[in-house]
């Protein structure tokens, strides 16, 4: 009894709070990452191995319009459709040609494009990180820290375009393809549905979104081209704890790792707090390997 | 396979065989450490090949069982020179391993990769077996992070990001005979090595064992309706790659006399894949080739360009070709006589 006193005394119950308000944060960013990534896994079968790299790359082209423009809202806009268009074109290039093919080979082209990407970003950028600069730079006070505005403006805009995208699945027409497609491809092209530009569109829907995170989650960390792949890792435990391909679930896992390792940091370094969303994982594949936030099927 | 096609095939294999332990004789030092290279990335490959081209999984995560090679070599030749390591161990194994022999050790050094590698192999395998295609790609990959993760923070243990470096043990068996590694003796072992681990792979994919596995590859429902306990052939499938790929991390480590890091990182199975797409899968040939014909591409445009010539580019390039117009590889055409 006396030990359960002393761990309630001494928790850091500060600490959790402004934890639980990091974890919701990188939540929202990570939500955004993988349901692009979920959104192409959905519908055409394809694990895009090159999402951290377009994720990267929006980060990129946002430092690039930020320095010449010095608008960041720009910046924002401008890589999210640069991106969408490189998406779209990568698809057309690398993955048309494998439209029939076992599913893994679309897994080795788009990490081949990864590849690309990664070193011309080195070449080009060099290894030294490059600093976004925040839109908005007021601070409220959170117990004893000066906790920035800047954070719970890219969660509240992460929700708004993830409620945006699922607005346009729902109502908009292409939304509506998009979604017959998911559901049967053979029956949605019987039905004129121009399947093949569906499977483009979402592919570039997915890498506008992944670079529009990039974007706004580049100011926290810098940009540098080694965090495309730290962001697709853990996107790619999301996806599989949320259940492939079930958008809902995965914005559920995605908040609900991303809260699981900003409270284990409290207690262990963060590059260590990683292990916990490995362990989740790790269980999620024992039990429940369809994912956690799914229906049991039947 | 006909008597012809035999003679042929041994006939081929004798030839790049001599080749190959005439190479460091007649190339200057540069190359020969080049092809010995080579040989110990096939092999890497080659471990990698068992899964992706029998038994139809990619594997994402074989830097796991490389990078645990390393550092269980390292282990190995660190626990005679570190006291403190000893005093851990219970007396038992303390004297078994001074009987083995206190300089460092290359048979321990194997023996403890392939031990290390195996251990991790079957904890992979346990978890990751459970889940086919994609989903088991993403799983190794992950579970070569988890390890990765470990080693870079364990800095007391592994060194961490510095990893660990150790004087190179002595060719032979402790107490009968020994010889220092010349570059070219360690070139011939490592020739030994990695010829003696295709003969052997080659014997296990042509057995009933290697048939069940390539059923799995070609129609996994069927096999399982046959009635053999396909998740167990999956399991042993990814140890016995886990444990070829140990043995190119021992080589490795022994070569390079140091453990680190990076070599558990995910690049080192991106380089794998590559690897095997380029020559061929289910060829075990094909992925030296391919291992060959990168990292010559590699040095040939480190040389044409300059060393800060990011040479991934290009060769991204040409990997994505390969997949969509050679789905087979450069070997692939060899693909079925191979298998005969």
């Amino acid at each position: 009894m006396a030990a359960i006193l002393s761990f309630f005394s001494d928790f850091p119950f500060e600490l959790f709070v402004i934890q639980t308000l990091n974890g919701i944060v990188t939540g929202m960013i990570l939500a955004l990452i993988a349901s692009g990534l979920t959104l192409i896994f959905g519908i055409m079968d394809v694990v895009n191995f090159a999402h951290g790299e377009l994720f990267m790359l929006g980060a990129y082209v946002g430092v690039l319009v930020l320095s010449t423009t010095g608008s960041f809202w720009l910046a924002l806009i401008l890589a999210t459709l640069l991106v969408a268009t490189f998406g779209g074109a990568m698809q057309i290039i690398t993955l048309r040609p494998l439209v029939g093919r076992d599913p893994l080979t679309t897994i080795l082209a788009t990490f081949g494009v990864s590849l690309i990407l990664q070193n011309y970003a080195l070449w080009q950028f060099g290894p030294v990180a490059r600093k976004i600069n925040e839109p908005y730079t007021g601070h409220f006070n959170l117990f004893y820290l000066e906790y920035p505005w800047y954070r719970l403006i890219i969660a509240a805009l992460s929700a708004a375009i993830i409620g945006g995208f699922w607005l346009f699945l729902k109502y908009g027409r292409f939304g509506i393809w998009i979604r017959a497609t998911m559901q049967d491809r053979v029956m949605a092209q019987a039905m004129g549905i121009p399947v093949p530009w569906v499977h483009t569109a979402a592919f570039a829907i997915g890498a506008g979104m992944a670079a529009a995170s990039g974007v706004l989650f580049g100011p926290l960390v810098g940009v540098n081209h080694t965090m495309g792949l730290d962001w697709v890792l853990k996107a790619f435990i999301v996806v599989v704890v949320g259940g492939m391909g079930n958008l809902g679930g995965s914005i559920a896992a995605a908040i609900f790792i991303s809260l699981l390792e900003s409270y284990a940091s409290i207690w262990v370094s963060p590059s260590r707090a990683v292990i916990v969303s490995f362990v989740v994982l790790i269980l999620t594949l024992l039990f429940r390997p369809t994912g956690l936030f799914v229906p049991t099927p039947k | 396979m006909t008597r012809r096609d035999t003679i042929i095939y041994w006939s081929g294999f004798g030839v790049i065989m001599a080749l190959l332990i005439a190479a460091p004789l007649v190339l200057p030092p540069y190359w020969a450490r080049f092809i010995t290279e080579i040989l110990i990335w096939g092999l890497l490959a080659m471990s990698s090949d068992i899964l992706i081209g029998y038994t139809g999984m990619v594997s994402f995560g074989h830097s796991a069982f490389f990078g645990l090679g390393m550092y269980g070599a390292a282990a190995a030749l660190l626990i005679t020179s570190q006291a403190a390591i000893m005093t851990v161990l219970p007396k038992l194994l303390q004297d078994l391993l001074l009987l083995i022999g206190e300089r460092p050790n290359l048979l321990l050094a194997l023996a403890f990769g392939l031990i290390a590698a195996a251990a991790i192999a079957a904890f992979v395998a346990y978890f990751s077996t459970r889940l086919r295609d994609i989903y088991f790609a993403i799983t190794t990959l992950i579970f070569s992070q988890i390890f990765y993760v470990i080693i870079f923070t364990w800095t007391d243990v592994t060194g961490g990001e510095n990893g660990l470096s150790f004087r190179r043990p002595a060719l032979g068996i402790p107490g009968v005979w020994t010889t220092p590694f010349t570059p070219e003796t360690l070139h011939w072992f490592v020739l030994a090595v990695v010829a003696g681990s295709y003969l052997i792979l080659r014997r296990v994919m042509r057995s009933p064992f290697g048939m069940v596995l390539q059923s799995i590859r070609e129609n996994e429902p069927r096999t399982r309706a046959i009635g053999y306990a396909v998740e167990r052939y999956k399991i042993v499938a990814v140890m016995l790659s886990g444990l070829f790929a140990g043995l190119s991390g021992v080589l490795y480590a022994v070569q390079n006399r140091f453990a680190a890091p990076d070599f558990v990182f995910f690049i080192i199975s991106g380089d794998a894949v590559i690897f095997n797409v380029m020559g061929g899968i289910g060829t075990l040939v094909g992925p030296i080739v391919g291992a060959a014909t990168f990292l010559l591409l590699r040095e040939g445009l480190g040389r044409l360009f300059g060393d800060q010539f990011p040479y991934l580019i290009p060769l991204g390039f040409i990997f994505i070709a390969i997949i969509i117009f050679l789905p087979q590889g450069l070997l692939g055409f060899m693909r079925r006589w191979l298998n005969k």
